[in-house]
């Protein structure tokens, strides 16, 4: 199991803040999850719709596309932050 | 070096007052606040709510102030950012740097707050009079002026 966290308008699209997903066997790296998360539902469709708005983290550190997602990864989903 | 983040008001005066507090060798002490804005392009504002990512949030300032003290000479850094509703003139963010210099002190308190409005992770949500909230948009000036300190992206992946 992964725990997937959504933040700001993504979460409002999903309908979630936090979720444990068991991720399926072709979901190895941080693009592969995003190629994947849309076929759940509507709502992670429409969370991914636009991927240059997409920001991820693994495990509390700023992810690329490559980098791997595994069980027990703590995976958070956010627009460009907006802070300060 | 210090970073906090709450939900409560900061007292600048204090804070900056706590930051220097017995050490003469400072000359210098940089501080800059963020505050909560009335109007957002042609709307008005009641209020904002800022949303974050306990934990990341933390780790992504400590590692932004810890950068700055890598690259100035600093004695004291603080970094306290708010999160929940404000309204407006309300303070939302303060960084304050302090150095035996001005130049080292005013360089690292820009470099600071130009970093983490790209890399901490925080949303703003924008309350109009109506009470009705719009997630904020990035801004594309908030990545140039934070890559005009160069490489030494504290955290590089993006």
């Amino acid at each position: 199991m992964a725990r997937l966290l959504y933040f700001a308008w993504l979460k409002t699209h999903t309908g979630t803040a936090e979720e444990e997903v068991t991720l399926p066997g072709e979901v190895t790296t941080v693009g592969e999850l995003l190629a994947w998360l849309p076929s759940r539902g509507p709502g992670y469709a429409r969370a991914l719709e636009d991927p240059k708005l997409i920001r991820v983290a693994v495990n509390q550190e700023y992810a690329r596309p490559g980098d791997p997602v595994g069980p027990g990864d703590e995976i958070a989903l956010f627009p460009p932050v907006t802070g300060g | 070096m210090s970073v906090r983040v709450q939900r409560e008001p900061f007292d600048l005066g204090a804070e900056l007052a706590a930051l220097t507090e017995g050490n003469h060798a400072i000359g210098g002490l940089a501080s800059f606040v963020g505050l909560v804005r009335d109007f957002s392009e042609d709307t008005q504002l009641s209020a904002m709510t800022l949303e974050h990512y306990p934990g990341m949030t933390e780790k992504m300032l400590e590692r932004i102030e810890a950068e700055a003290n890598q690259r100035w000479q600093l004695d004291a850094s603080l970094i306290v950012h708010r999160y929940g509703r404000m309204e407006p003139g309300e303070g939302i963010v303060l960084v304050a740097c302090a150095s035996a210099h001005r130049q080292a002190a005013l360089e690292a308190c820009q470099f600071l707050i130009d970093w983490l409005k790209t890399k901490a992770p925080f949303w703003k949500v924008e309350e109009d009079d109506a009470g009705a909230g719009r997630w904020v948009d990035a801004r594309e000036s908030d990545d140039a002026a934070a890559a005009r300190w160069g490489r030494a992206d504290p955290d590089a992946a993006e």
